[in-house]
């Protein structure tokens, strides 16, 4: 087990800049997810930890030291691939032995490593199992326990639940959790799936074009976003803006809102986020809230999504659509078309750069 | 009223029978007919023109028996067929692994037309071209004394290793292609997968990529195997008094000696030798595909 540093790297594939001056850290036993579109880098980056590309610029530590010209075969890392990769040609055994028959290893140590790994996963009894004989959640366990087994410094996922569908990915997710802490692996897994990665990691770096845009904790990063980019691709944000002075901020419509305590001394053009959940909604417009305190826009109810325990619901405020999530707790009579109150709190609005 | 749907099972290979006719209708045609009237030719006592009319004999086939002439010659042209696929195998496989997992785009299609471009001529001409090039004051020889600083000479013309060089040329395609088939079919992420794991490239090439590709490997070699055994266009070309082989010597009952029973016979004997040799191969062939 070791911490990984990735220090000021950049990779162009010809003219394209995959990668830009990225810097960051992951610590031993560690959980990160790298969440971002598709082109951001993120794999690329997780390949340049593989050693499967090597930096242009910049360094890669692994345990301190320094791999970034040191070939994938040496870096002793473990890495499950998005469509797993698990040799057609050798049973699940020996498919989970081959890290281990590859450094040399040979007789009942190489067993029992290989039974203790598949029984980690729980497919102890499909050893002698064909590749093809198994379904994707199972060849999702062989290609872990393979990648585990030959006790790697660093566990490298490329987008490994992506191929399973949503129920099985579920149960994955929990499943990968456990393993990981069960391992204690320092564990750096690529994702598009916002879900997944605020749900399994301990800490996330969302990239954008070939940067970094912001690393946190999960739920730093969702009630704080520094830039529209996060606020939007990790979960769902109304935007404001307006123009800051004396603690508050007057937007195009004339209308003016408190701004939270940490922006109280702000001027100027200034970008806010609020999360849907965080805005409640009152018919009929005859909200009592304290001005000073709580934000306030009227509008018109204009769509509205059911989804069993919560509706969203989309309201035209002078032109802007704004998202409130709603639970469904049997006082919620928001009729479609009817004039509403929207309203937050004063600090719940996020402050973007 | 609701137009009501009939679902009726078809037998498989009645429905499939239009799209196989024409395929087994041309075999029948082209193979077992004159397979046919050769198995015919390869029984008659010799067809001299003012002869009596022939009769039919084993006689043909006891011939091979009775002179080891022709098993030397068979077990040459074997032992020249082994020769030539592991060379095409040699040179072959790592041309079609560069073509399928290192080039990409056009430099992989510019590379790719080379490999088939000599298909493009006729197989004749190539034969020849090779006699030219090998021959003493020929093209190679030429070309080395301008360039080498000491005098050498270059013949290899009428020898077994033209023969060789030739069939090589000839047969060469066929490996690349069948290998290249089966190496762009393997998940470039298996390979990497392997090497994620410890593997360096050589023991990642041994243990993942030779097995996988072995079905292409073993195919190119069936396709280079059986013709070369009976090959004797190039062998009399290139290889003149030294490239006497099982394969000319048929040739010379049909074309020079006029004794069609005996090349016929010899041609049978041939096949069955082939067909041995791909039976017992089988079980391995089945075990790798």
């Amino acid at each position: 087990m070791a911490r990984v540093d990735v220090k000021n790297v950049s990779l162009s594939f010809g003219a394209y800049r995959a990668l830009n001056d990225v810097s960051i850290s992951f610590a031993d036993g560690g959980f990160y997810a790298l969440l971002g579109p598709s082109g951001s880098g993120k794999t690329t980056l997780l390949r340049m930890i593989a050693g499967f590309e090597y930096p242009d610029e910049g360094s890669i530590l692994i345990g301190g030291e320094a791999v970034e010209s040191v070939p994938v075969d040496k870096r002793r890392i473990g890495m499950v691939f998005q469509n797993y990769a698990i040799f057609p040609n050798m049973s699940v055994a020996e498919n989970v032995a081959f890290g281990l028959r590859v450094r040399g290893e040979k007789g009942a140590g190489v067993e029992k490593a290989v039974s203790d790994a598949l029984d980690l996963v729980q497919l102890g009894h499909l050893a002698k199992r064909r590749p093809h004989q198994l379904s994707g959640g199972q060849r999702q366990r062989v290609a872990l326990a393979r990648a585990i087994v030959t006790k790697p410094r660093v566990l490298l996922l490329d987008e490994p639940l992506s191929a399973l569908d949503k129920g099985l990915r579920k149960d994955m997710q929990i499943e990968l959790k456990r393993i990981q802490r069960e391992v204690g692996v320092t564990t750096i897994f690529v994702t598009h799936d916002q879900d997944e990665a605020l749900s399994i990691s301990d800490r996330i770096g969302i990239l954008k074009d070939g940067a970094i845009v912001q690393e946190g904790a999960p739920e730093e990063i969702y009630d704080r976003p520094r830039s529209e980019f996060a606020a939007t691709f990790l979960g769902e944000a109304n935007i404001i803006e307006g123009t800051a002075e004396g603690g508050r901020l007057t937007l195009e419509n004339g209308v003016s809102i408190p701004l939270p305590q940490e922006a109280a001394r702000s001027s100027g053009h200034l970008r806010c986020a609020i999360r849907p959940e965080r805005v409640h909604v009152v018919p009929g417009g005859l909200a009592s809230v304290n001005l000073s305190q709580a934000g306030t826009l009227t509008g018109i109810v204009r769509h509205k999504l059911f989804s069993g325990s919560l509706s969203t619901y989309s309201i035209d405020c002078d032109g802007r659509q704004f998202q409130a999530i709603v639970p469904r707790t049997g006082e919620d009579d928001i009729r479609m078309g009817s004039p509403v109150e929207v309203t937050w709190k004063k600090e719940d609005l996020i402050i973007l750069a | 009223m609701t137009p009501s749907f009939k679902t009726r099972r078809r037998n498989g290979l009645l429905s499939a029978l239009p799209l196989l006719l024409p395929a087994y209708a041309w075999l029948t045609l082209a193979i077992f007919l004159p397979l046919s009237a050769m198995v015919y030719f390869s029984l008659l006592s010799d067809i001299a023109p003012n002869a009596p009319s022939p009769s039919l004999t084993i006689e043909n086939y006891a011939t091979f028996f009775s002179d080891p002439l022709y098993a030397t010659l068979l077990w040459r042209s074997l032992v020249l067929g082994l020769i030539v696929t592991l060379a095409c195998l040699v040179i072959g496989f790592p041309a079609a692994y560069v073509l399928a997992k290192i080039l990409k785009g056009r430099a992989r299609e510019a590379i790719f037309l080379l490999v088939i471009l000599p298909f493009w001529s006729n197989s004749l001409v190539r034969v020849f071209s090779w006699s030219m090039v090998l021959r003493e004051g020929g093209i190679l020889d030429t070309a080395l004394n301008a360039v080498l600083p000491f005098e050498v000479t270059f013949d290899l013309i009428y020898s077994y290793p033209a023969v060789v060089i030739g069939l090589v040329h000839s047969y060469l395609p066929y490996m690349v292609l069948t290998c290249y088939l089966t190496l762009q079919a393997i998940d470039d992420a298996l390979i990497e997968a392997a090497r994620s794991l410890g593997a360096s490239r050589l023991s990642a090439l041994r243990r993942i990529v030779l097995p996988l590709a072995m079905p292409g490997m073993l195919a190119g070699s069936a396709l280079i195997f059986i013709p070369v055994v009976g090959s004797f266009m190039e062998p009399r070309i290139l290889g003149g008094r030294n490239g006497t082989l099982f394969g000319t010597v048929i040739e010379d009952q049909f074309t020079a000696v006029y004794n069609w029973p005996l090349g016929a016979a010899l041609s049978f004997i041939l096949l069955a030798v082939v067909l041995v040799i791909l039976l017992a191969a089988a079980p391995v062939l089945r075990r790798t595909a």
